[in-house]
């Protein structure tokens, strides 16, 4: 198995109160990670480590390796802009933006990279849509709001936005957490599509949804990594006694 | 639950306990308050019947103020106040959106705090001293340093033709601009700052830079409360009096050019109220009151409205 980023003694910060401490593991390429734990475990802060979106919060910072395909993403002559480009992200809550239509933001960050030829572009926005599973069911309402749609629909318009700069990993967020059962399903069906093109990183709440899609779990505690490997030896034979404790549900 | 129920008029089972009286009270000075505006109102509309009468709807189109032979129209007064507000509008918005974009976006935490509380300070300042200001240093800066280049190199254009004494419609107008700026870059900036995160870093994942994120997300989703703080500064623009008539030049004429003396509404009533001897005078006087007063009505409740409606947006719908 080749691994897509490695993650060396990754640590984090919000002002002065640490997140992450030390923090190693890889993340296989056409695979998907998943990372589960108790809210306030530092998962979340993780991912966004991954694409240097930790570091726009206001006094948050992070110091460790981060290579993917064996660049430091933390090297000081690496541009954040650039790594957000090829390293694509999905928020916890559907985040479309209102004022453009389905069309314009499917092709926003295209638009940003300069793309200007309409054919191309209307090219992009309909095969985005087709990865995210969205086409049908926007294909003649191409103009309207992008949040006239539903949860559901508002979270493929956003998964197709990020699909459309053709990113090499995609980080998600606690995509589902705002979405109803078959908005969820639709959504994991999609992720396993997806796998085969490109390597997914999958923050969830929900353990039999990381168990359903994922090849590989990660669990974090306090801001620590407890246990890392396959899924399936992850949910059915646990090493570690915290990990097993929180998959059985006894806290978290 | 009854008794939480704030009604003035509710069928309270003890009328005259301490609840009752303390309503009571409150309640007049709200009403007071809607009372008064509403006397205002009436007042100036009846006092300005001899007015209407007299000249009907020619008012707002006549040119002439003449108190000599009783000629009275407004038009040069609307003219110089509408325009002296456009040219404060188009100098302060472009200032106030960089001083809101930069507060909420980009300052350093340490600065964002101070420097809002500066710029709000900056309403505080009595009208009359900006005047004074005006008077002494603006006026005399613009006839030296602003209006010379603003005649070689744009002279071509009406806008910027004829002699400079100082005290102009362009003065005004800059005048007008420095006392827009506080509140039209302070409603701004509260606009933006209700621009949720995740709208932010919607734009940042993709991979767009600062100035990227402020286009393509947080003015778009902002704009129509921006367009809010840009009316209630027009508001502002409109009412003021005191700096505009010591600077303007007080002049009821309409031209062309921004270098020549103008007259506003606001100015014309501080300036010849107490020289107004004939009725006719005070009622044309107390007319152009009354419309000065129905066109900030009708621009602050426009304002208002957009403003509420963009505080109001709630889960990333925009009304």
């Amino acid at each position: 198995m080749q691994n897509k980023i490695t993650i060396k003694n990754l640590n984090a910060w919000f002002g002065a109160k640490q997140v992450l401490h030390d923090i190693d593991i890889g993340i296989e390429k056409n695979g998907i990670t998943a990372i589960i734990g108790p809210s306030g475990c530092g998962k979340s802060t993780f991912i966004r480590c991954l694409n240097r979106m930790h570091e726009v919060v206001p006094y948050a910072k992070a110091s460790g390796k981060v290579l993917v395909d064996d660049r430091d993403i933390y090297d000081s002559d690496i541009d954040p802009v650039e790594i957000r480009r090829r390293i694509g992200m999905v928020f916890q809550k559907p985040n479309p933006f209102p004022t453009m239509s389905i069309r314009d933001n499917v092709v926003a960050g295209l638009k940003l990279g300069g793309l200007k030829d309409k054919k191309i572009l209307d090219t992009m926005t309909e095969e985005s849509l087709k990865k995210a599973a969205l086409w049908d069911e926007v294909k003649n309402d191409l103009n309207k709001s992008g949040v006239s749609l539903s949860g559901g629909q508002q979270q493929r318009l956003c998964i197709a936005r990020a699909l459309a700069v053709e990113p090499e990993v995609i980080l998600f967020d606690e995509p589902c957490s705002a979405l109803d059962p078959i908005s969820t399903s639709k959504i994991e069906d999609l992720m396993l599509e997806l796998k085969e093109k490109y390597t997914i990183v999958i923050v969830t709440h929900n353990m039999q949804q990381a168990a359903r899609v994922s090849d590989h779990t990660a669990f974090f505690l306090y801001g620590k990594l407890i246990e890392f490997g396959e899924t399936d030896q992850i949910f059915k034979k646990p090493k570690e006694k915290s990990t097993e404790d929180y998959i059985i549900g006894r806290f978290g | 639950m009854d008794r939480l129920k704030l009604s003035f008029f509710r069928s309270s089972r003890s009328k005259l306990s301490g609840d009752f009286i303390f309503e009571a009270v409150v309640g007049l000075f709200a009403l007071g308050i809607l009372i008064l505006a509403f006397l205002l109102f009436r007042e100036l509309f009846i006092e300005s019947g001899l007015s209407r009468k007299t000249f009907g709807l020619s008012f707002l189109f006549t040119s002439t103020w003449d108190p000599v032979n009783e000629i009275f129209g407004a038009l040069p007064f609307i003219f110089g106040t509408l325009v002296s507000s456009f040219l404060a509008l188009l100098i302060a918005v472009p200032f106030s959106l960089g001083i809101a974009i930069y507060l909420s976006e980009l300052a350093p935490e340490k600065l964002r705090t101070p420097l809002s509380f500066i710029i709000e300070l900056l309403a505080a300042i009595p009208s009359v001293i900006i005047g004074l200001w005006g008077i002494f240093i603006l006026a005399p800066f613009i006839r030296d340093y602003l209006a010379p280049p603003l005649s070689t190199y744009l002279g071509f254009l009406p806008l910027f033709q004829g002699p400079m004494y100082g005290l102009s419609m362009l003065t005004g107008g800059v005048i007008l601009a420095i006392m827009v700026i506080p509140i039209t870059s302070s409603v701004s900036r509260e606009v933006i700052m209700t621009v949720p995160t995740h709208q932010r870093e919607a734009a940042l994942a993709l991979g767009a830079t600062g100035w990227e994120t402020t286009r393509i997300a947080v003015l778009p989703y902002s704009r129509s409360g921006i367009f809010g703080a840009v009316i209630l500064g027009f508001g502002r623009a409109i009412g003021e009096t005191m700096a505009v008539t010591m600077v303007i030049g007080n002049s009821p004429r309409i031209s062309e050019s921004l270098f020549s003396p103008s007259y506003t509404m606001a100015s014309v009533i501080a300036n010849e109220f107490v020289e107004a001897t004939s009725k006719l005078y005070v009622s044309s006087l107390i007319e152009i009151g009354f419309l000065l007063l129905v066109i900030s009505v009708i621009i602050n409740v426009a304002a208002r409205i957009l403003v509420w409606k963009l505080l109001k947006v709630e889960g990333g719908k925009v009304a």
